[in-house]
């Protein structure tokens, strides 16, 4: 787009009359558009004093008062005598108001020491540990209260959760599960091919699948989806007072957002996992079949003499356990976001990263405790 | 960019609508250059929207918004970028945005339209936040200040640029009578050093006769302008019983005031 043709864009004329340094100020003063600067105009010059005068100016704004501002820091540095008085009495206090703030600006606070904050990140980790053991016992009461009253229980909540948890997922969960099941017994193929023991790429896949990834993979896609969405949901919530109004009711959010989300997880999971378990068995059985030509039929039967109930029902054990594990780090993270835009982001990243943490710690614990069982 | 005799808002049958909705229909006004014009209307009655729709936000379905005779509605990626130079907003959060302290928030758009020296611009954010009364408060973020500050340091942020045009959406919405007065004043401080046009949605009665030079007053079922004219010519001479009564604040013009039912009926 054009300007229109006769803006005169800011300048300055300077003459010298005996001692004195005449800067006369005119055309369209923007801040947008550039600008002459004082400290260009003066150079070297030493003039006893100066004046600045505006009347040839035809409009301004902040631009001129930075210029004003820059003549008068210079005259400061210098000890000159300057003559605003010519000045508009607006651009006058505008530069007097900016002289002043500047000398009343207060630095940031320096940043605490280094025991200081060692003291306050120890504070801060036991305020945590505190709060989360406050949230883990009332998610036990509230438990002890849905089993007591279910008919209190927030059923439509759960129901909905339950779709978004469960059957939203399974899409997601159906391509990682069958891709990962793929991946473990292209792996096992090429190594168990060597031996002449093909048909153990069954049982291989069949019970890494059934007491490990299925669960896992499951548990690690939601807590990405929806442990996070957890996290969000009550962190918006919270910035805009929902919880406060819960509080105010005498309803616990606990009982009001928490347990409808951890019982959908809880019970969505075990499903999920089962669900991936069989996608992960047809990965095995697609690569069996293509790679190391093994009919489905035999690979099918292999798999069903190796895998035992136990193994599938430890899996939906831990299936369940994760999944209350996700709630609790999604809900927890979403209860204690700062009321802001980046709290709610943060409560996000946070849920995830607790979730995963959780399910890899207890998937240890897991580990060792059925082995001592025989499981 | 101003030439006289040219108005600096002019909008002409604009529709406003969201999503095949129309809101709002008709809408031609003219706001002079330095002038404080109100927006008013009751809740709902489509001030912010047809504010949305004047700042670009959303696009008129019909109708055109010039701003000193250049249109927007239609202006191409650069010409755009520069009508947006000219006006700032004040929006009714104040929509700081949070990850930034107030001394980045009011830089921001020097940065991004200036090529000013670093040093410049500290100057410029240090008057700014003057001129709103938070000197001080320059490594606040948001999340640290109160209602009031917020409205301060946004409307600095509004004026980083000086632009010619400042929208004010509910500008002192939530906030008490004197931080609301000291808003009407900063308003009225900023259109006389610089000849700043300063449109005010608002259904603030003191605002509107206090720094009101004219208004339009949008009603909900009329979907358009029902008033216009002076706020004080309107509550005194106003036909419409509507206007009188928002403008006097007395809603037994509109309905019979509600009679107690006798006790011995109940």
């Amino acid at each position: 787009m054009a300007e229109p043709t006769q803006v005169t864009n800011a300048c300055v004329q300077a003459r010298t009359t005996g001692d004195c340094l005449r800067i006369e100020l005119c055309g369209r003063w923007k801040i947008t558009e550039p600008r002459p600067s004082f400290e260009e105009l003066i150079g070297a010059q030493l003039p006893e004093r100066i004046e600045l005068t505006m009347d040839a100016v035809e409009s301004w704004d902040a631009a001129l008062v930075l210029f004003v501002v820059e003549a008068m820091r210079w005259a400061r540095a210098h000890g000159m005598v300057a003559g605003f008085s010519a000045l508009h009495v607006s651009v006058r206090a505008m530069a007097e108001q900016l002289v002043l703030a500047e000398a009343s600006r207060k630095a940031p606070a320096p940043a605490p020491g280094l025991v200081t904050q060692v003291g306050l990140a120890s504070l801060d980790v036991w305020r945590k540990t505190r709060e989360i053991a406050t949230f883990v016992g009332e998610c036990v009461l509230a438990a002890g209260r849905l089993v007591r009253q279910p008919h209190r229980f927030r059923w439509n909540d759960c129901l909905s959760e339950m779709q978004k948890c469960g059957a939203m997922a399974l899409p997601i969960v159906s391509l990682i599960s069958l891709l990962v099941g793929l991946i473990m017994a292209y792996q096992a193929a090429v190594q168990l091919r060597q031996f002449g023991a093909d048909i153990y790429v069954a049982d291989l896949v069949g019970l890494a699948v059934v007491r490990e990834m299925g669960p896992m993979m499951a548990a690690i896609i939601m807590a990405g989806r929806t442990g996070a969405a957890f996290a969000a949901t009550l962190g918006n919530m919270k910035a805009g007072e929902e919880i406060d109004a819960l509080e105010t009711l005498g309803i616990a959010p606990v009982d009001f957002l928490v347990m409808p989300r951890l019982v959908a997880l809880g019970v969505m999971m075990p499903l999920l996992a089962l669900y991936a378990n069989l996608l992960g068995i047809l990965g095995g059985m697609f690569v069996a079949k293509s790679v190391l030509e093994i009919p489905p039929a035999a690979y099918w039967v292999e798999t069903q003499s190796i895998v035992d109930l136990s193994d599938i029902s430890t899996g939906l054990i831990k299936a369940a356990v994760f999944g209350v594990l996700i709630g609790l780090s999604g809900c927890l993270r979403g209860l204690q976001a700062d009321r802001s835009a980046a709290g709610v982001g943060q409560a996000a990243t946070s849920a995830v990263v607790t979730a995963i943490l959780l399910i890899i710690v207890a998937d240890a614990l897991f580990a060792v405790v059925f082995n001592v069982l025989g499981l | 960019m101003e030439t006289p005799g040219i108005p600096a808002i002019e909008a002409e049958n604009v529709e406003c609508g969201y999503e095949g909705r129309v809101v709002l229909r008709n809408i031609s006004f003219a706001v002079s250059p330095g002038e404080v014009f109100f927006v008013i209307g009751g809740s709902g009655c489509g001030k912010s929207t047809l504010l949305r729709h004047l700042i670009g936000l959303n696009r008129p379905t019909a109708g055109a918004v010039r701003f000193f005779g250049q249109s927007f509605v239609d202006a191409d990626l650069q010409a755009r970028r520069h009508l947006l130079k000219t006006f700032g907003v004040l929006y009714q959060s104040a929509a700081l945005w949070t990850s930034l302290t107030l001394r980045e928030n009011v830089a921001l758009p020097l940065t991004e339209y200036t090529r000013l020296t670093a040093r410049e611009i500290g100057d410029l954010v240090t008057l700014k936040l003057a001129q709103v009364g938070l000197t001080g408060f320059d490594h606040y973020y948001p999340s640290e200040i109160s209602g009031g500050m917020k409205k301060r340091a946004g409307l600095a942020r509004a004026l980083a640029l000086d632009p010619s045009i400042v929208f004010f959406d509910e500008p002192s919405a939530g906030l008490d009578p004197i931080t609301s007065r000291e808003i009407d004043e900063l308003i009225l401080q900023v259109r006389d050093t610089l000849g700043t046009t300063c449109v005010v949605v608002s259904h603030e009665l003191a605002s509107i006769f206090r720094i009101g030079d004219r208004l339009i007053m949008l009603d909900k079922t009329e979907q358009g302008i029902i008033a216009r004219g002076r706020p004080v010519d309107l509550r005194d001479s106003c036909d419409d019983p509507r206007v009188r009564a928002f403008l006097r604040q007395d809603s037994h013009l509109l309905h019979p005031p509600l009679r107690p039912i006798p006790a011995k009926t109940l």
